[in-house]
């Protein structure tokens, strides 16, 4: 299986899509079958907001290896609106579409590593990576 | 991919087979509350054991399911949530307060079985 993954998000179909082929390659590079869940419905919860925010949008994963660590690194990108104010994106309940608002704390909050760069007007970028666990 | 709704007796049982798209979520809660009047329904299962991902769309779309049908006089009860599904829901700040949740469809049965017989 491919070690990067380019997947572009345009509609609900290409969230399951994305959600799949990610927990695929977390499989593949041995993360334990909660670890891949949790992957998935990261995945799940940033492509979302790609559509909901931007309408489309791409996401890229890869696996990567730091420092002896391996892990998985999903990246999320748009052209959309952006965000005007990431702290607050980041709360919980915070929402400007009307959802429940756990998109980006959601997702953070399954990740280990989790950062947001946005430039209003330019797009936004969502950086997540899950390390796999030394034991079990 | 439409889910499958299954009359059984005063109950409807939407056994979901495969992952769902939005769409499909959304297609799910319109059938199942026209279905609960059409059918005079007391009971709703939703069979969750095939889902890998609940992320908060699917949760919020099963809530709703469950609170309409509350409103048409039917009890809902989501069975079937898998151990890692429920260990990333929990993760995610996804709850399902309120919502009467199973193991399977044989305690979502006996739950609706015995909520009948407290109703008489």
């Amino acid at each position: 299986m491919a070690d990067e993954l380019h997947l572009t998000i345009a509609s609900d179909v290409d969230i399951v899509q994305a959600r799949a082929k990610g927990r695929e390659l977390a499989a593949a590079h041995g993360f334990t079958l909660g670890d891949q869940t949790v992957i998935a419905t990261a995945i799940s919860e940033i492509a979302r907001n790609i559509l909901l925010y931007a309408r489309r949008g791409e996401v890229h994963i890869r696996a990567a290896t730091d420092t002896g660590r391996d892990g998985l690194v999903i990246v999320a990108e748009d052209s959309g609106p952006g965000i005007r104010d990431i702290e607050r994106a980041l709360q919980d309940g915070f929402s400007t579409s009307g959802g429940l608002g756990l998109g980006l704390p959601g997702a953070r909050r399954l990740m280990d590593d989790f950062d947001v760069k946005s430039v209003p007007g330019q797009g936004t970028t969502v950086t997540m990576t899950k390390w796999k666990r030394s034991h079990g | 991919m439409e889910v499958p709704i299954l009359k059984q007796g005063h109950y409807l049982i939407a056994s979901i087979q495969s992952a769902l798209t939005d769409a499909d979520l959304s297609q799910l809660r319109e059938a199942l509350i026209a279905r609960v009047g059409k059918y005079r329904a007391r009971g709703v299962i939703v069979d969750v054991t095939a889902l890998d991902v609940m992320d908060s769309f699917a949760v919020r779309t099963l809530r709703d399911i469950a609170h309409m049908a509350r409103l048409r006089g039917s009890e809902t009860v989501i069975v079937g949530i898998q151990p890692e599904v429920a260990f990333a829901m929990v993760q995610l700040g996804l709850s399902l307060k309120g919502i009467v949740t199973a193991l399977d469809l044989e305690e979502g049965l006996a739950f609706l079985s015995a909520k009948e017989r407290e109703r008489g």
